[in-house]
């Protein structure tokens, strides 16, 4: 199964704790009124030009085998390989929210309106989460009307340049997957432009297989630790959430 | 109110129209231009950076005090135009080769332009050579490098051996950072400082030229 989805902007709009999370606001706080006016301009600016789409494809595990060793970098034990091993359904994945918002963004800055720049890189990173949450959901609920989802499945998304798994493997992802043809191209850095582009696996298995602990050598010095939030959410969302969706 | 203080509080408010209004009144009133600058406009965006340092202000409210700081520079900036405006030291700046990221490379600009300094941005994707070649020929003191992917850091490595080979090790000072860059990165490649975010980078580079 290969597949390209258009989504409409208003379903990559993100909420607001998401967005204040990016700009670093604690959301408990009130909102000044001028960065009021900025997150609805914002919005706005999103709204006109995102152009969000996602292709993904199915794989299976001595596939991703392949290409999630990718060119040898990656470290040495990854959470990533023990969890695809043990997956139901795994699908590769690249989406983007498109050039249009970068560049805004660009101008915005180059004109001295620092702060709705600002606003808009927040609202864009966001926005690509929410189109990623909806392509996942979407893969999930294909699983599911095809009979594929076993009743404790869930789905998560993991992706080169965390948890382990070298950045150079965007090659081989990208040799399977094509991208361009979504308009993402690859450079030497394995960086992906547009810039407002996310790529990687999605896994679909029980819950516990994406459960770990972030006691890996490489965790000592990753700034984010994102998967403690999502492990918890996957457990949250496993009890609550009929579709699974992390 | 002293005009000075209502710059001061434009800034920190993120006030552009106030910000213009009263350094225009300012340069009315005679008061040197060179004062206005220091006390009213960097006053501002210094208490702006404190603010920030100590989560009583967030992003938005900083990014629009340096539209408010810009602003007011536009009026002072033909009041200095046989010298040009002074500064506290010249910067170059850019996300390394390889590296389209420019966010926080843009907030480090923005930050150092508040603090007095003369910015000179190179925006992304830059090679080494081009890091050396306009330090060299704007006679800068410091360039500032910022990679937000593992994958570009080596690309800092390059740039300070450049450096060292142009026997400019020292004399022009190298600071980095990004997301995947620590004050042991910078060690281990031999550059002066690690500033780990846009206000941190400000800060360093002051100690750096002292």
């Amino acid at each position: 199964m290969r597949e390209i989805i258009e989504i409409p902007a208003e379903d990559a709009q993100s909420d607001m704790d998401s967005i204040l999370k990016n700009l670093g606001m604690p959301s408990k706080n009130a909102i000044p009124e001028n960065v009021k006016q900025l997150l609805k301009k914002a919005k706005e600016i999103f709204l006109e030009r995102s152009q969000p789409v996602f292709l993904f494809a199915e794989i299976t595990v001595p596939e991703f085998e392949t290409v999630y060793f990718g060119e040898g970098q990656n470290e040495k034990i990854t959470p990533v390989e023990q969890i695809f091993k043990k997956a139901d359904s795994l699908a590769l994945f690249t989406l983007t929210i498109g050039e249009k918002i970068s560049s805004e963004i660009e101008k915005l800055f180059q004109t001295s309106e620092f702060a709705l720049g600002g606003v808009l890189d927040a609202v864009a990173s966001a926005g690509t989460d929410k189109a990623a949450d909806f392509m996942e959901g979407h893969y999930f609920k294909l699983l599911k009307k095809k009979g594929k989802v076993k009743p404790k499945a869930v789905i998560a998304r993991y992706s080169p340049g965390y948890c382990g798994w070298h950045m150079s493997g965007q090659k081989k992802l990208f040799e399977f997957l094509h991208p361009q043809d979504i308009g993402i191209t690859l450079l030497d850095s394995f960086l992906m432009r547009p810039l407002k582009s996310i790529s990687g696996v999605m896994v679909v298995g029980d819950k516990k297989i994406h459960i770990f602990k972030d006691t890996y050598p490489f965790c000592s010095i990753c700034k984010t630790r994102s998967c403690k939030d999502r492990i918890r959410t996957l457990s949250g969302k496993a009890k609550t959430n009929e579709k699974g969706v992390m | 109110m002293d005009i000075l203080k209502e710059i001061t509080e434009g800034i920190e408010q993120g006030d552009d129209k106030k910000v213009m209004e009263s350094t225009r009144r300012a340069v009315e009133e005679k008061i040197p231009p060179k004062e206005i600058l220091d006390r009213g406009l960097i006053e501002g965006m210094n208490l702006v950076g404190k603010k920030y340092k100590t989560h009583e202000i967030f992003l938005p409210q900083v990014l629009l005090a340096a539209k408010a700081m810009h602003v007011g520079m536009d009026v002072l900036k033909p009041l200095f135009i046989k010298g040009g405006m002074p500064d506290r030291g010249k910067v170059v700046i850019g996300s390394v080769l390889g590296d389209l990221h420019d966010i926080g490379k843009n907030l480090v600009g923005i930050m150092l332009t508040g603090a007095g300094f003369k910015v000179i941005d190179l925006g992304v994707n830059v090679s080494p050579e081009k890091f050396i070649q306009t330090a060299m020929q704007e006679k800068a003191t410091i360039i500032g490098m910022s990679a937000l992917l593992i994958t570009t850091m080596p690309v800092m490595r390059r740039v300070v051996e450049l450096l060292k080979q142009e026997g400019l090790g020292g004399k022009i000072k190298i600071v980095i950072g990004g997301a995947p860059v620590s004050h042991e990165f910078a060690q281990e490649i031999g550059a002066d400082a690690y500033g780990y975010d846009s206000t941190n980078a400000v800060e360093v580079i002051r100690e750096l030229i002292k």
